[in-house]
């Protein structure tokens, strides 16, 4: 469809955190930003905005992906998990708990990709060896931690699950 | 960073897809948009129109046809890497494929993407072209097949003609008995390479009865080391052997420099990763 100057929008329906939404977009429009500021999901966040630094990971189809590299119409009738949609009914999930008491959160930026590529590994393996845990999360910069409290909670959460 | 405007386009077909991008001069084609979406976002590429491949699902094959094994273009970087049929055939093509870049982009960017960006350091180009990988694109006179290595013309430059698009790739049944892609990056992720070299061999008993080694981001596109090859085939195989074909390979390079290292840096690791890659494929099979 068109608006009245001219410019080509397109309907695109998104299933997030379980809930389906209906977006008119253009086409430049970044998955990222229909999260962050159609629908108000700011736990995603902007880094880089160039793929390197995964502070924008979100689940596409439960495998982590960079937001800032998705078109939002590219996106239209796949299923996309945010950090909003990683906890339950105000319920922190395992991995979440783990961050916490393991101390693996300083600024925090990076976390919510973080948090989102340790779930995509431990859907898939859920007895990661810590080689696994680092190859999972290197599309993840962490300027604070050094990392090592990062591996312990992902590893911690892994053997409480 | 937001991205420039464009028209975006998602055909059903690749015949509609050829006559979109044939009748758009400067139209591009997208497929994971892990480098396109860069290029455009930092204002190296405006095109006037974006053609999706997402709805091109013969795109995403991996299928056995005779003599070979087709590789869709749309296929991502992890789907090469977890692919049964990939893992048992050509373990080195998903070896190759997880030295790339880090998860997060490898669900993303696809085989045909690393290929059609014709970056000098690519990691897929290498162990293709040492399996003697042909590339299958279509375009406005159908479709049509030839050796990968004919792909790349120069950095960012392939011979692709006006409206052709990548389809996949043909890996022929294999003689070899060991193949391999070894990567030196200047961190273990998300990191291009220095210097990639990829072996392919056939050993006969202890002689090299063949082999092919092709050497990435020493040249402005992925080469064949020939004369490297020279050195070492119909020869019986030792370490030295190895060292000489990767001296042989050091002197027919011609690197760059650059930040990611001098060009006396990346042929001295050219001589290295030619010596390493040639050992793992005679000992180790295809890994």
């Amino acid at each position: 469809m068109e608006d009245r100057q001219g410019r080509k929008r397109h309907l695109v329906t998104l299933v997030v955190n379980g809930d389906e939404y209906t977006v008119a977009v253009k086409a430049n429009t970044l998955l990222v930003n229909v999260l962050r500021d159609l629908l108000d999901l700011t736990g995603t966040k902007k880094g880089c905005e160039l793929g390197d630094c995964g502070s924008c990971t979100v689940l596409l189809d439960g495998r982590p992906v960079n937001s800032c590299l998705v078109l939002a119409v590219e996106a239209d009738g796949h299923e996309v998990t945010t950090i909003e949609g990683v906890s339950q009914n105000d319920k922190l999930d395992r991995i979440q708990e783990s961050f916490i008491e393991n101390a693996a959160i300083q600024c925090g930026y990076c976390t919510p990709g973080m948090i989102l590529s340790a779930k995509a590994l431990l859907t898939r393996n859920p007895h990661p060896t810590e080689r696994e845990v680092r190859e999972a999360i290197a599309g993840n910069l962490c300027r604070c931690t050094g990392y090592v409290n990062i591996v312990k909670a992902i590893l911690a959460a892994a053997e409480n699950g | 960073m937001y991205l420039p405007d464009f028209e975006y386009y998602a055909p059903g077909t690749v015949q509609e897809a050829v006559e979109l991008l044939a009748g758009m001069p400067g139209a591009r084609v997208l497929a994971g948009g892990t480098d396109l979406l860069v290029k455009m976002k930092q204002g190296l590429l405006e095109p006037p129109a974006v053609v999706s491949l997402k709805r091109l699902d013969a795109l995403k094959r991996v299928a056995e046809e005779p003599g070979g094994l087709f590789i869709g273009a749309r296929v991502t970087l992890n789907e090469l890497i977890n692919s049964d049929l990939i893992r048992r055939r050509y373990p080195s093509i998903a070896g190759a494929a997880h030295q790339m870049a880090n998860n997060q982009v490898r669900h993303t960017g696809t085989l045909g993407g690393n290929l059609a960006n014709a970056v000098p350091s690519a990691d897929m180009p290498p162990i293709l072209m040492a399996l003697g990988a042909a590339v299958r694109v279509f375009g406005p006179g159908g479709e049509r097949s030839f050796p990968l290595e004919e792909l790349f013309v120069g950095p960012g430059r392939t011979s692709l003609g006006a409206g052709e698009v990548i389809t996949g790739v043909v890996v022929p049944d294999q003689k070899t008995t060991g193949s391999t892609y070894m990567k030196f990056g200047l961190r273990r992720s998300g990191a291009l390479a220095v210097v990639g070299v990829a072996a392919a061999v056939t050993m006969d008993g202890s002689v090299v009865a063949d082999v092919r080694i092709v050497l990435g981001a020493v040249a402005p596109v992925p080469v064949r080391a020939r004369s490297a090859e020279e050195t070492i085939r119909g020869r019986e195989y030792s370490r030295e052997a190895a060292e000489a074909a990767g001296v042989a390979a050091a002197a027919e390079s011609r690197p760059i420099s650059d930040i990611r290292g001098s060009a006396e840096y990346r042929r001295d690791l050219v001589r290295v990763f030619t010596r390493r890659a040639l050992e793992r494929a005679v000992r180790e099979g295809h890994v």
